[in-house]
């Protein structure tokens, strides 16, 4: 309040909205984030939907309009729906795990034990290492010969040999989905843990007076009372797996044989190997599309649980 | 709710929270061992957790052989300039929306909340067709300015719940006083508001730091690569050099993590406030 007091200009009563008014200050100090969003994020969706609709390489030099062609071929692209499921896989099957383990951190941090300030701290360790890092991270955890893991495994008898985990079409795609829960799922802990939070305390005393265990106590009034924050946590969580890039291009770079190509690195290579930019568009599109729907289903989903709770 | 606790309780919830330490330090405590390891060491096939003989091999190579520090600098100066320019067009904007009675303004937020969603190969294509025709490749330039744009819906959140918790009494005295718009803003909010701007700077600069798939498309030399395309390009002929990965690893997420431990409560509650609360 002082700042308030000593900063006001004595002697210039009244400017506030004299010199421009309110509205216009609105406009214009919108201004910039709205030029910057709009080139950056807006342009080139607009630009990408008309570049899948011609047939432009950068090798040919060609850009002319072909109409739906290359949706046509996309559709007919074994390798685009291989992609196209390797990526609602990885995004499933990530975000329920993370969101399962999340909230499993989540009501262990909730309770009051010593060096939880420590622990929580070292949560955020995962999430701010760059992605990059991680891969390579993960690359020698899990490399096939000198791996800690695999010595782990072998040395506790889980395995009888070392498991070339993201060197066999098998075992990659898992490898890759450990590697981003690792990373993300104590974050997510941490967003669930301040919805766990806001429940009252009274409610969960009082249950407890009438008799109630843990457990009862966590099915029937902590978890429908965390669902919408578990629920928008696993949208933002599902769309941000479903653009998966970073892990897969350093770790496998989409194989062996294909076998973690997601759509993001399968259109990166369209995009910047083969440099068919129409083509490659149309792929990105159609994941821009894909991930339309996927929030859209989770936004009326959401929508239905929380009308149904009021 | 310590005493409603029995003891077989309290050990399960000790387990948990070591479980948790282990979970998350322990892989990047094994890279950082890794990076003080000989070679030899590294493939004898009995791995050991402290290094010995403790050996600055590995960050000789990253630094001498693979020119570490100048991926390191092409990243301050890119995730630097991203910071301050996120945080005042970022700051400008949230401003705009929680003070100036703007029509529409959650219609508005969530604009923004969902740009921060689009997948972002969707945006490289167009993006490095517009970079090529101006002669951007290959220049910071081009970087700041598409990190600036992925930084500022969450930088924007951020900062609108922040000024969304600063009474308006102080707007009111203000207009009282004859402060202008813009002197409401740089002389009132933002000097309230320092936690708040650090927090979301460092979000900023984490994310500009951070970011593989645009320094990839759109530099293609030392002189402006970032660190995460170095690391990635890490490998030598005939095998992989995991001890100088890992020093490299070391060197660019130590300070990283330093810092996030520093403000690890602000980014906490600023994160959930924008990310979580509506």
């Amino acid at each position: 309040m002082t700042a308030a007091a000593t900063v006001s200009g004595i002697g210039r009563p009244r400017r506030f909205g004299k010199a421009l008014p309110v509205s216009l200050w609105a406009l214009l100090l919108l201004t910039p984030a709205f030029v910057s969003l709009a080139s950056v994020s807006f342009y080139p969706i607009i630009s990408g939907l008309y570049l899948s609709l011609t047939n432009t390489s950068l090798i040919t030099q060609e850009n002319e309009f072909s109409g739906f062609s290359n949706y046509v071929q996309l559709w007919g692209d074994a390798q685009f729906w291989n992609a196209w499921w390797h990526t609602m896989w990885f995004t499933t099957a990530s975000t329920i795990l993370e969101t399962v383990i999340g909230l499993g951190m989540a009501l262990i941090l909730c309770e009051a034990f010593k060096g939880r300030g420590l622990v929580r701290a070292a949560m955020l360790v995962p999430w701010a290492m760059p992605t990059v890092v991680t891969s390579k991270m993960f690359g020698w955890l899990f490399d096939g010969q000198n791996g800690i893991i695999n010595y782990i495994l072998l040395h506790a008898g889980l395995i009888d040999q070392n498991i070339n985990w993201y060197g066999s079409p098998d075992t990659a795609m898992m490898t890759i989905i450990i590697a981003d829960v690792w990373k993300t799922t104590p974050f997510m802990a941490l967003l669930l843990l301040t919805g766990l939070q806001t429940v009252p305390n009274s409610l969960i005393e009082a249950a407890r007076m009438d008799g109630a265990k843990g457990w009862t106590t966590f099915w029937y009034i902590r978890l429908p009372l965390l669902m919408p924050t578990l629920l928008i946590a696993g949208l933002f969580r599902a769309l941000d797996a479903f653009r998966v890039f970073d892990l897969v291009y350093v770790l496998t770079g989409g194989g062996p044989a294909d076998s973690t190509e997601t759509l993001s690195t399968l259109s990166y290579k369209v995009l910047f190997s083969t440099l068919q930019f129409g083509y490659g568009s149309a792929v990105s599109t159609a994941m821009f599309v894909t991930e339309g729907i996927i929030a859209l289903v989770f936004c009326l989903y959401l929508i239905r649980q929380i009308r149904r709770a009021q | 709710m310590n005493d409603a606790r029995s003891p077989l309780q309290t050990i399960a919830i000790y387990l948990g929270a070591l479980l948790i330490l282990v979970w998350s330090g322990g892989p990047f405590l094994w890279q950082f061992s890794t990076s003080f390891q000989l070679d030899k060491a590294l493939t004898s096939g009995s791995p050991s957790l402290i290094p010995a003989p403790f050996t600055l091999e590995h960050y000789y190579n990253a630094f001498i052989e693979k020119q570490l520090h100048r991926y390191v600098w092409n990243s301050l100066v890119v995730s630097l300039a991203t910071t301050f320019l996120c945080l005042f067009v970022g700051s400008l904007a949230a401003f705009a929306l929680s003070r100036l009675n703007v029509k529409g303004r959650f219609g508005i937020l969530m604009v923004i909340l969902s740009v921060s969603m689009f997948p972002q190969i969707a945006l490289v294509g167009p993006l490095y067709l517009v970079a090529t025709s101006l002669g951007l490749l290959d220049t910071y330039t081009a970087l700041i300015i598409t990190y600036l744009a992925l930084g500022l819906p969450l930088v924007t959140w951020v900062l609108f719940g922040y000024f969304e918790t600063l009474p308006r009494e102080i707007d009111e005295a203000a207009r009282m006083d004859g402060v202008s718009v813009p002197g409401l803003l740089w002389h009132i909010i933002l000097p309230m508001s320092l936690p708040s701007l650090v927090t979301t700077g460092l979000l900023a600069f984490i994310t500009a730091w951070n970011e593989f798939l645009f320094a990839l498309a759109f530099t293609s030399n030392i002189d402006r690569q970032t660190i995460p395309v170095g690391i990635a390009n890490f490998t030598n002929l005939y095998y992989v050099p995991w001890g100088d990965i890992a020093a490299a690893s070391a060197v660019v997420t130590v300070p990283l993590i330093v810092l996030v431990l520093f403000f690890q409560r602000h980014i906490i509650e600023g994160l959930t406030q924008g990310g979580i609360k509506e």
